[in-house]
């Protein structure tokens, strides 16, 4: 297989003495205001906690499932190690630099692909990467060979490279995205929810895009999601994460051991004593309108 | 870690990504910017055909002049809203688009994001301003014998970093408050469009409009291109005018970024720095 990706981001940019974790996570803490509708229109707004002291470690290569539902705080975590939100306490490293104190080494490493595709739809495909490289110090000449080899790659049809985003399917745009995030070589992929809303031929062929990234570049995965079958077919370990703490990460037969399940759903069921389905109104990230 | 050099490289490539960017963007919306563009004439011809009215309603005026002067407001006006606009959309465009998180998480330092920005709101803005005046000068037959083109577009380009500085200030509105900061652009664009003189000389405003028009880059930019289109004024007759759009523009660019980064930061612990605000 080719190349796929340039070196933006390579082992050498880290500090010199590499350390063995690629995610470090320490009590990491973050909390919104949220004004409570059921206190009438002028009440106090209230700190909610949307991360409550989660610690956890990702070595390098691995791939990492956080399991939750809606408002449970997974895009909180993603965004934290984004750099796009700050903390109200603990840590977080990556490759052994502060997210918060030391943001812009992060950002060399780290790059992410989200429910939604997000892309300037009037833009072309190769014009909405190119402009994404840009910003990691991909000049002109180099987008041109890498951008055609990295649509090839995701099976995007070259004759359609110049068409809007708007005229792309949803799959299409998520497969994209996911060759966005790469084309910067990021050694840290963030996934959230990469697959939600998407038909099961697309899915399986963004997770299967994923799981050839991954053997072949190494990259190490932090994927949320609430589809448990993504999760037990991708990851190395899968955590649960509910109302803000995280419960358990483990190999998923651990985690059906421990609570003696035969399927993770089960075992999702015993960690929080509420089915996966069940979404909850407790989105602390959301309505921050009102903050 | 990466040399400073290649760091400097990148940002330099990244900067040439924000204009490759709203190259793209108003490539693909170009028949949307030509719509724009006979709005900004249709306005500047409303204000332009005052002087006219004045006339035929028996004021006693130098029409051509006073066309000139109103015309220069009226180009101004549209050139300092475009550099606003743009740099608004720093934000609020990435916002709509969904394209904000990507864009922020990227290693791009926050200046030289900005700065790209300005880069093209300048070239955009020069280029829509000087179509704007040529068109509506050949409207009116307009005669400027004296006029010092060359000195006007270098007032225009010293103005252009306080512009950017302004601009940068309003750029963060719709980072603090999603659904309204970009009307708030337009209020701060209005404020300057009252103390600036862009119509009217700021003498006629009441003393502590007069305090305010003293601090508005505007009205530096205004007086010295109308005396340079008008009367032909050398860059050297103009340094009343030029050193003090120098000093607000040394201060407004980095106050702009400091207002920036103290939104940018609010956003960011207040979860506000995201798609759907």
């Amino acid at each position: 297989m080719t190349q796929l990706v340039s070196s933006t981001s390579t082992i050498e940019d880290h500090p010199s003495s590499v350390p063995a974790n690629a995610v470090e996570v320490v009590d990491l803490r973050k909390e919104f205001l949220r004004r409570d509708r059921r206190e009438g229109r002028f009440s106090r707004r209230k700190r909610v906690p949307a991360l409550k002291d989660v610690t956890f470690t990702i070595a390098e290569g691995e791939c990492v499932a956080i399991l939750g539902q809606n408002g449970s705080g997974k895009s909180t975590l993603v965004r934290l190690l984004s750099t796009l939100l700050l903390h109200d306490g603990g840590s977080a490293r990556i490759f052994g630099y502060d997210v918060f104190e030391n943001p812009r080494p992060v950002r060399r490493l780290v790059n992410r692909v989200s429910v939604e595709a997000s892309f300037f739809k009037k833009m072309s495909s190769a014009e909405n990467l190119s402009y994404a490289a840009r910003f990691y110090g991909m000049t002109p000449a180099e987008t041109r060979e890498k951008i055609p080899e990295i649509l090839g790659k995701v099976g995007f049809p070259p004759e359609r490279r110049n068409e809007s985003m708007e005229q792309l399917s949803r799959g299409m745009q998520q497969k994209i995205a996911l060759a966005r995030a790469l084309l910067t070589s990021p050694v840290l992929l963030l996934l959230d929810e990469p697959t939600t809303g998407l038909d099961p031929r697309s899915k399986l062929e963004v997770q299967d895009f994923i799981r050839e990234v991954r053997s072949i570049h190494n990259v190490t995965i932090l994927l949320c999601t609430h589809d448990l079958d993504e999760a037990e077919v991708l990851a190395d370990r899968v955590g649960i994460l509910h109302r803000g703490e995280l419960l358990s990460l483990e190999p998923v037969a651990d985690l059906k051991a421990r609570y003696g399940a035969v399927t993770l759903e089960e075992a999702f069921f015993a960690a929080t004593g509420t089915s996966f389905e069940h979404e909850e109104d407790n989105d602390p990230s959301a309505g921050m309108a009102d903050s | 870690m990466k040399a400073p050099a290649g760091t400097l490289r990148s940002e330099f490539i990244g900067l040439g990504g924000i204009v490759e960017r709203n190259a793209y963007l108003v490539k693909r919306y170009v028949w949307w910017e030509v719509a724009f563009f006979l709005w900004t004439v249709a306005n500047t011809l409303t204000i332009v055909f005052i002087a006219k009215g004045v006339a035929a309603s028996g004021g006693k005026l130098d029409v051509n002049r006073q066309t000139t002067i109103l015309l220069i407001g009226g180009v101004i006006w549209a050139y300092l809203g475009i550099i606003f606009e743009i740099l608004t959309e720093t934000v609020a465009w990435e916002r709509w688009e969904g394209t904000i998180e990507y864009t922020f998480m990227a290693p791009l330092s926050r200046p030289i994001h900005l700065l790209g920005m300005g880069i093209f709101a300048v070239g955009y803005g020069v280029l829509r301003a000087g179509l704007l005046f040529s068109v509506i000068a050949f409207f009116f037959h307009l005669v400027m014998p004296h006029a010092n083109f060359v000195a006007a577009l270098i007032i225009l380009a010293i103005a252009s970093v306080s512009f950017i500085g302004l601009g940068m200030m309003t750029a963060v509105l719709p980072l603090v408050s999603p659904e309204k900061g970009s009307q708030l652009g337009f209020i701060a664009q209005g404020m300057l469009l009252v103390v600036s003189g862009v119509y009217y000389s700021v003498k006629v405003l009441p003393a502590p409009m007069q305090a305010l028009s003293k601090i508005s880059p505007a009205t530096y930019a205004l007086e010295a291109i109308r005396s340079s289109i008008l009367e032909g004024a050398s860059l050297g007759s103009l340094w009343h005018d030029i050193w003090p759009l120098i000093v607000i523009g040394v201060i407004s660019i980095p106050l702009g970024l400091g207002v920036f980064r103290r939104g940018e930061r609010y956003a960011k612990k207040h979860g506000k720095l995201k798609r759907s605000g």
